[in-house]
């Protein structure tokens, strides 16, 4: 059984004084435990929006979106809210860190939406994930004064202090130079491995869509298969 | 309720680092909610103290609920029976309802040799039973007991000014005084009562046996004095009226007998209504304007943090979780400015200034009232609610993919 599944989905948005801006059409995609996969695609070929949809922060104008066995559009808000804590961790381009919370508190934050364990021993918990990321050290420091390759380290530990079943990664890298870009996907790549987690990464870099199994390329609203397998990670 | 109990946590958790993060501003906000919280429950406060002293003060002036007055004149020959008589009658039909508490109560006055010469001193001529009946205070020495009637100096219990006058010697040495009357008699100091008010003269008082001894009995008989009843209050009215008659008849025709009540329960209203108003109207006031204030503060930061709350969002905080995080920073805020103006408040009311000025010769100092401390924390609860309902609803609309999108 897939992790979650895309059937035929379409994303179109009203204009006020043109026709709708149609930005996916006919999308299928399936997201299987343990996989990992990349998505390329010009600017403004939707994979943003592609990308919300997956993390259930966008609902398709048609077609179905099956987490489990579920379809999620017969989910109440809130219990939609509460799986995607649950089972997604998001990571973007431009970090989103918290700002005047220490790198501790921001990995912290996704545990606050826990209950039970994960909730009263969130500290605990965000200590050992910063740790597994390398940051062990710099848990009270405040994420201005990191690096932006530090910074985005804290975000992975974020996205995945809940062992979330799939990770959704919108261009990790693009804010970083190639090198540190490099280091800092080879860490999400492993940590996500590690925890048998999904990783959804889309990317402009070839070096860093060659680290996934699975390849993809949306154009123009059109999601086509561009090989699996490790052939391109030569 | 598991869910339940980390989600409240969770909110006050995240309410609270908001609140650090912005603490200058929030601070400088919260000072008028404290000041307004610490003017509500201080009024509050003083206002239950301030009712202690009256009422001990009207009990000490009006005797306690329900006592009853009864004097009696005979309005045709204009001269008054000897009070002994009166007194028979008087004392006869309280028996018959079982009044055990009763005091004859004539005010006058007596001169008194002092060591800076003779003076004038307001006397109070009453009954052992007086004591009890109007709660009289005696700081130092005791209040007379029925054998001080047999004395053959007689006793008095005067006021601290009255040991002033006399030199400020103290009780312990069995001070006398010289009272100038129809014979000249020297009477010791027994008892000790503080003054009423700053500045009070003389004061006395003196049982009536005594009195008569001193005066002479046409000089009780002139001042008419009344009799004084502590009835149970249920039973006030129809007694007075069972006590007129009874006393009219056993005192004859043309003897006109009045039964009045008139201790302080008998009137109600409370005489410090309109301050309380007054001051509880203006601290509401200032209590609306820190929450405006507070208002202002939350929508801004609430408007600089769309980004933050929808990343929050994408880490799988619901709707009404942002709600009621954005809703407690203003109760969690004002809460705590609550408790510090509660704090503040129970530390004015309980001052030695204050109560010293309010409490004057208050023997049962009331302790802080729980009312205006619950009161105080209430009013903070309502305005920080009240403040932090705009910025949530907003914080609600908040569109995640617009928020994240950078
Ligand atoms: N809410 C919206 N209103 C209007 N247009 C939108 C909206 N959301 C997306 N679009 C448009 O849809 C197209 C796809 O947007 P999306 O953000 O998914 O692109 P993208 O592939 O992520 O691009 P980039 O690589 O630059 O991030 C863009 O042309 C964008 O302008
Ligand atoms: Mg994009």
């Amino acid at each position: 059984m897939s992790l979650v599944r895309l059937e035929g989905v379409t994303r179109t948005i009203p204009l006020p004084d043109a026709p709708p801006l149609t930005i996916l059409t006919g999308v299928d995609l399936e997201v299987n435990a343990g996989d990992h996969i990349s998505i390329v695609g010009r600017s403004g070929s939707g994979k943003s929006t592609l990308l919300n949809i997956l993390g259930l922060l966008d609902a398709p104008t048609t077609g179905r979106i099956l987490l489990g066995d579920t379809d999620v559009s017969t989910l109440s808000s809130a219990a939609r809210d509460r799986a995607r804590g649950r089972d997604i961790g998001f990571i973007f381009q431009q970090f989103n860190l918290l700002s005047g919370r220490s790198a501790l508190e921001n990995v912290m934050t996704p545990l606050l939406y826990a209950s039970g364990r994960q909730f009263w021993r969130r500290s605990a918990i965000a200590a050992e994930m910063l740790d597994r990321v390398g940051l062990g050290h710099r848990l009270s420091t405040m994420p201005e004064k990191l690096s932006g390759g530090e910074q985005q380290r804290v975000a992975i530990a974020r996205a995945l202090v809940r062992s979330p079943r799939i990770i959704l990664a919108d261009e990790p890298t693009g804010a970083l130079d190639v090198e540190t870009g490099e280091t800092v996907m080879g860490l999400l790549d492993e940590v996500a491995r590690t925890a048998g987690s999904a990783l959804v990464t889309i990317t402009h870099d070839p070096h860093v869509a060659a680290l996934a199994e699975r390849h993809y390329r949306l154009d123009r609203g059109v999601l086509i298969t561009t090989g699996a397998g490790a052939e391109v990670s030569a | 309720m598991r869910n339940a109990a980390t989600g409240f946590v969770g909110a006050v958790v995240e309410a609270w680092a908001e609140l650090r993060i912005h603490r200058t501003r929030v601070l400088l906000s919260l000072v008028g909610v404290a000041v307004a919280v610490c003017a509500i429950t201080s009024v509050v406060g003083l206002g239950a103290v301030a009712e202690q002293a009256q009422r001990e003060f009207s009990e000490r002036g009006g005797g306690r609920p329900a006592t009853l007055t009864i004097s009696s004149f005979a309005p045709d020959t204009g001269m008054p029976a000897p009070y002994a008589e009166t007194r028979d009658a008087y004392a006869e039909a309280l028996d018959r309802y079982g009044v055990t508490y009763s005091s004859t109560v004539l005010y006058t006055g007596i001169r008194a040799q002092f060591p800076d010469g003779v003076r004038d001193v307001s006397l109070t001529v009453v009954d052992a039973d007086y004591g009890t009946m109007h709660r009289v205070p005696v700081e130092q020495g005791r209040w007379f007991a029925d054998a001080d009637a047999a004395r053959l100096a007689p006793a008095l219990v005067v006021n601290e000014a009255f040991l002033v006058a006399l030199g400020g010697v103290e009780l312990a040495a069995n001070p006398t005084v010289s009272l100038v009357g129809a014979q000249d008699t020297t009477a010791v100091v027994t008892g000790v009562v503080p003054d009423n008010y700053p500045e009070e003269g003389p004061t006395a008082y003196i049982l009536l046996d005594a009195y008569e001894r001193v005066a002479g009995p046409e000089e009780v008989a002139l001042g008419q004095p009344s009799l004084e009843a502590w009835v149970p209050p249920e039973i006030s009215d129809e007694l007075s009226e069972r006590l007129r008659t009874d006393i009219a008849s056993a005192l004859g025709d043309g003897v006109e007998v009045s039964v009045n009540r008139n201790d302080f329960a008998a009137f109600g209203e409370d005489p410090f209504l309109p301050i309380k108003l007054l001051v509880g109207g203006v601290a509401a006031l200032v209590l609306l304007l820190g929450a405006l204030g507070l208002v202002n503060i939350s929508l801004v930061t609430v408007r600089q943090r769309i980004r933050e709350i929808g990343v929050r969002r994408s880490f799988g905080a619901t709707t009404g979780r942002v709600f009621f995080a954005v809703l407690m920073e203003s109760v969690v805020a004002t809460m705590a400015a609550g408790v510090v103006g509660v704090l503040a408040a129970v530390a004015i009311v309980k001052s030695p200034f204050v109560t010293d000025a309010l409490g004057q010769g208050v023997v049962d100092l009331p302790p802080f009232p729980l009312d205006a401390a619950i009161l105080g924390l209430a009013a903070s609860l309502f305005v920080g609610a009240l403040a932090g309902l705009l910025p949530a609803i907003v914080a609600v609309r908040v569109k995640v993919i617009d928020a994240i999108r950078y």
